[in-house]
């Protein structure tokens, strides 16, 4: 910025001034950019989720009506959530697989609620592209793991989602959630 | 060529509007256009002090509180909130908790469709729904009130000049017509005997036209009991309402402010530097060729 | 371009050099706006509005497409979009408080910029392009202003699109088609919001489209300056960076710090309390005006109140108004005095100071309710608009006899130095470590 001036200024006079000229175009063009990345700031940020957006970011599931080896698919920020009821079979097929043989070994205990191991509750997202997984409504293709079956790229999950067979790298994601009472949870 | 072109549009324009202001002034002179009823008798909102007043003033949480217990017992039952949610009244310092049991337990409930049936029913509101219509549209409204739609409240004051004065001013500004004179001592009724105000209608000066649908909210002291031990008179609601309705207007006055102080501080340094940079470039070049 | 003795790019790291191989953007940037550009050395700050200007539509763009990431351009929920702008997205006010507040302020530098060349003759010859690329830049924001003032769908925003687009239904036979044309519909509606909003947004590039224009053409005579003189040789340019950059960066601080001052402390005060009720067909605001930027223009279209014989004075209010924008296209053949500057024009100062008042006095009684006395004050007023540059300009500059020009830009700073008291430092000299504030 201040080459012109820094020329003469070398040529004419002490250094000690021409160093307190450039200090204060230095500092001005440094105020600018400061200012500069400063407004930056709330320009990024407005893209953040809206305050009305996050309002809406918890759930709440009544769970009275899901009878065992039922599901159902809701929402949770705008996503679909499953939640599933399971059979005391479908708990005792999970159990008896051995986690270390998975690809994201966990077990059932790991993902629902102690004492509330029938109800399996997760988001409705193949972790491999984001489809949404057949196999909690009626009548749904469950594929061959008995759980969810994503019909996009074929992974199958089993009967505690986790995943068993296909591209998908991960269980299906278990979202936060309390019980409220006993027939009803809140997630997020 | 273009300018003899010009001189005679130019006296066109000219000329004739000259023409006009004559006919006009002649008219103006032979007869003065009258007076109307709302150009002597209308009156500017009155002078009130509020805490958000000037460019550092914040607003008064309490009074804030207050002024919501007055809208939510007495104006809600006809006018909307639309534009504010309950989750908003976590700025006027209630906590999450609080929030959510005023929704719960707002006495309008809010639009939805029964999961089971698919019939229109409704639901107790919660923090994220916005504040639920007293009526359910514009026609019912009017049905319920003699014609005229209740407003909406949300942006009120800053939808009317001196928005916050002014909602203050006509709450508290309802007079008896009759006998009524402005500052001037000019009696209304015998100036303009054909301006009294219409059966179902109520005389304000404050109001536009002078004659407003709405029949006075706050009629009476202690009309609304406060928690915090302030005295319920009518003006104190009135101001209390008025200072909540300048919120739901503007939440974002604090912050607005708080990031203007910030933002002007800085650019004075920032200007400061770069005057004296301008400055620098030039020493020599002012000097001399 | 310009001036033989410009500096001349020279770049010196070896990735800028294969970049000026390749797309010599930087040389282009360079002779624009960088040391390239020789510019005269007399500059005052009213040359400043030029470069605020354009930080103004750089604000508008930048702030705007924020605010159509947010918007709906749908009459049910248009302005709704808005209040969640304001009350819920982060940061939303201050998006759409500086939006409004911008339109404003690029009206007010505008303003500034085109009275600057209106005094000091920068629309004559050679720079006649420069001021009809301007003009038409003008047009261009006062459409796109208009267009972004019905898009929040409130009171003033409907009645502004239905009054407004009601001129062109003064025309005759043709006008009401156009108007419904132009509407897509017999009033403001969905299909009107949705067509203003999208032209909205693509205007402003299509100004910014010209403004590389108008630079360009700038850029073949150079810059005008206070004295009206041409540029003679080098000692009397300065290239723009530093000098000009350094001068510019201190008027955007100035004008930064006027802006904050409004978007943070006053946002709506210059807004209509009206834009804050939803448009509402049925009820129109007891008193309807544009925005301010537009008063004097609408002060002429309510001043003719008298029928033309078979005229309507409706259409000759739609046609003054045009008019009145119009002629400046034709100013730079209208004035033909050969001096530019209007510090050396004395009858033309007179009559420049009140061109100014009386557009002042245009605005005021535009921004005032259509009764008496605005009504006659601005007949008054608009007569004098149209004969000030259509008739006197004209035979100012025949008959006026102006004062003597300087020899040179340097003749004029040297001579204002002296006067001042300063000692004539000889080139190369001026290393006094007491900065001149002189000038």
């Amino acid at each position: 910025m201040a080459s012109v001036e820094h020329s003469d200024g070398q040529t004419l006079s002490g250094g000690e001034e021409v160093r307190r000229r450039d200090f204060i175009n230095i500092a001005a063009v440094s105020f600018a950019g400061i200012g500069a990345v400063a407004v930056v700031v709330p320009l990024i940020d407005q893209m953040n989720p809206s305050a009305d957006v996050l309002a809406l970011a918890s759930t709440e599931v009544d769970l009275s009506a899901i009878q065992p080896g039922q599901a159902i698919k809701t929402t949770f920020r705008s996503q679909p959530l499953f939640v599933r009821h399971l059979t005391p079979k479908e708990i005792a097929e999970a159990d008896k697989v051995d986690p270390s043989t998975l690809r994201d070994p966990q077990t059932l205990e790991e993902r629902t609620v102690d004492g509330k191991k029938q109800w399996l509750v997760t988001m409705g997202v193949c972790t491999h592209l984001g489809c949404v997984p057949l196999g909690a409504g009626e009548g749904e293709n469950k594929g061959e793991y008995g759980g969810y079956f994503c019909p996009c790229h074929g992974s199958s999950y089993d009967t505690a989602a986790r995943i068993r067979k296909g591209p998908a790298p991960k269980n299906l994601e278990v979202p936060e959630f309390a019980f409220t009472s006993d027939t009803a949870i809140l997630v997020g | 060529m273009v300018r003899i072109g010009a001189f005679f549009v130019g006296l066109f324009f000219a000329g004739w509007l000259l023409v006009s202001f004559l006919m006009g002034a002649v008219a103006y002179v032979a007869e003065p256009p009258q007076p109307t009823v709302e150009h002597e008798f209308h009156l500017a909102p009155k002078h009130v002090s509020f805490s958000f007043e000037g460019p550092f003033g914040t607003y008064d949480r309490r009074q804030l509180q207050r002024g919501f217990q007055v809208f939510k017992e007495v104006c809600s039952a006809c006018h909307s909130l639309k534009f504010v949610a309950f989750r908003d009244l976590e700025a006027l310092g209630y906590n999450e908790a609080e929030v959510k049991a005023i929704a719960k337990q707002w006495a309008i409930k809010t639009p939805d469709v029964d999961p089971a049936t698919g019939e229109m029913s409704t639901r107790d509101p919660v923090p994220a729904d916005h504040f639920p219509k007293p009526f359910a549209n514009n026609v019912a409204a009017a049905a319920a009130n003699n014609n005229a739609i209740p407003p909406d409240l949300s942006l009120m004051t800053k939808a009317r000049h001196h928005g916050s004065a002014y909602v203050y001013s006509l709450i508290t500004g309802y007079r008896n017509q009759q006998g009524y004179r402005n500052e001037d001592g000019k009696e209304l009724l015998k100036e303009f005997p054909d301006a009294r105000t219409p059966e179902g209608l109520h005389f304000n000066p404050y109001f536009a036209n002078l004659n407003l649908a709405m029949a006075p909210p706050l009629t009476a002291d202690g009309q609304v009991t406060y928690g915090d031990g302030t005295k319920p008179t009518v003006d104190q609601m009135a101001q209390d309402v008025a200072a909540f309705l300048t919120w739901t207007a503007e939440p974002k006055l604090e912050n607005r402010r708080r990031a203007g102080l910030a933002t002007i501080v800085f650019l004075l340094i920032a200007t400061g530097l770069a005057y004296m940079a301008y400055q620098n470039i030039w020493a020599d070049k002012k000097k001399a060729a | 371009m310009s001036f033989p003795w410009a500096e001349h790019y020279t770049p010196k790291h070896p990735v800028m050099q294969w970049m000026d191989e390749k797309l010599p953007l930087p040389r282009l940037v360079y002779n624009a706006v960088g040391a390239g550009y020789p510019v005269p050395r007399n500059l005052n700050y009213f040359w400043n509005f030029g470069v605020l200007a354009g930080l103004a539509l750089v604000i508008q763009i930048v702030t705007g497409i924020i605010m159509a990431m947010h918007y709906g351009a749908n009459d049910l929920v248009a302005f709704a979009t808005v209040e969640q702008t304001m009350r819920d997205v982060n940061s939303g006010w201050l998006m759409r408080y500086a939006h409004a507040n911008g339109a404003s302020f690029f009206f007010i530098v505008v303003y500034l910029h085109i009275f600057r060349g209106l005094f000091y003759g920068s629309y004559k010859a050679p720079r006649e392009m420069v001021w009809l690329l301007g003009l038409v830049i003008f047009l261009l924001m006062m459409a796109t202003a208009f267009m972004g003032y019905v898009l929040p769908w409130g009171q003033m925003s409907y009645w502004g699109a239905k009054v407004i687009t009601g001129l062109f239904g003064a025309i005759p036979v043709v006008g009401e088609p156009i108007q419904t044309w132009l509407l897509g519909g017999f009033a403001p509606g969905n299909a009107s919001l949705n067509r203003f909003f999208s032209l909205h947004f693509l205007l402003p590039f299509v100004i910014a489209g010209v403004i590389i224009l108008h630079i360009w053409a700038l850029h073949i005579p150079g810059s005008s300056n206070p004295t009206g003189v041409e540029v003679k040789g080098p000692q009397d340019t300065v290239p723009f960076h530093p000098y000009y950059t350094a001068k510019d960066g201190f008027g955007a601080g100035v004008f930064l710090i006027l802006f904050s001052i409004m978007l943070f402390y006053a946002p709506n005060y210059l807004g209509h309390p009206d834009n804050y009720i939803e448009a509402n067909p049925l009820s129109t605001p007891a008193h309807i005006v544009p925005e301010w930027y537009f008063w004097p223009f609408y002060a002429i279209l309510r001043a003719f109140t008298v029928d033309f014989f078979f005229v309507p004075a409706k259409l000759l209010g739609v046609l003054a108004m045009f008019a009145s924008i119009l002629l400046l296209f034709f100013l730079p053949w209208l004035d033909n005095s050969p001096v530019r500057s209007g510090n050396y024009r004395p009858v033309f100062k007179k009559f420049f100071l009140i061109l100014v008042i009386d557009v002042l006095i245009l605005g005021y009684c535009g921004g005032a309710p259509a009764e008496e006395p605005y009504v006659m004050i601005s007949q008054v007023a608009a007569a004098y608009y149209f004969a000030h540059f259509l008739i006197i300009l004209p035979l100012i500059s025949r008959f006026e006899k102006p004062l003597p020009l300087p020899g040179s830009i340097t003749e004029s700073v040297l001579h204002r130095h002296s006067i001042k008291g300063e000692q004539d430092a000889l080139p190369g000299m001026g290393a006094d470590p007491q900065p001149s504030n002189a000038g």
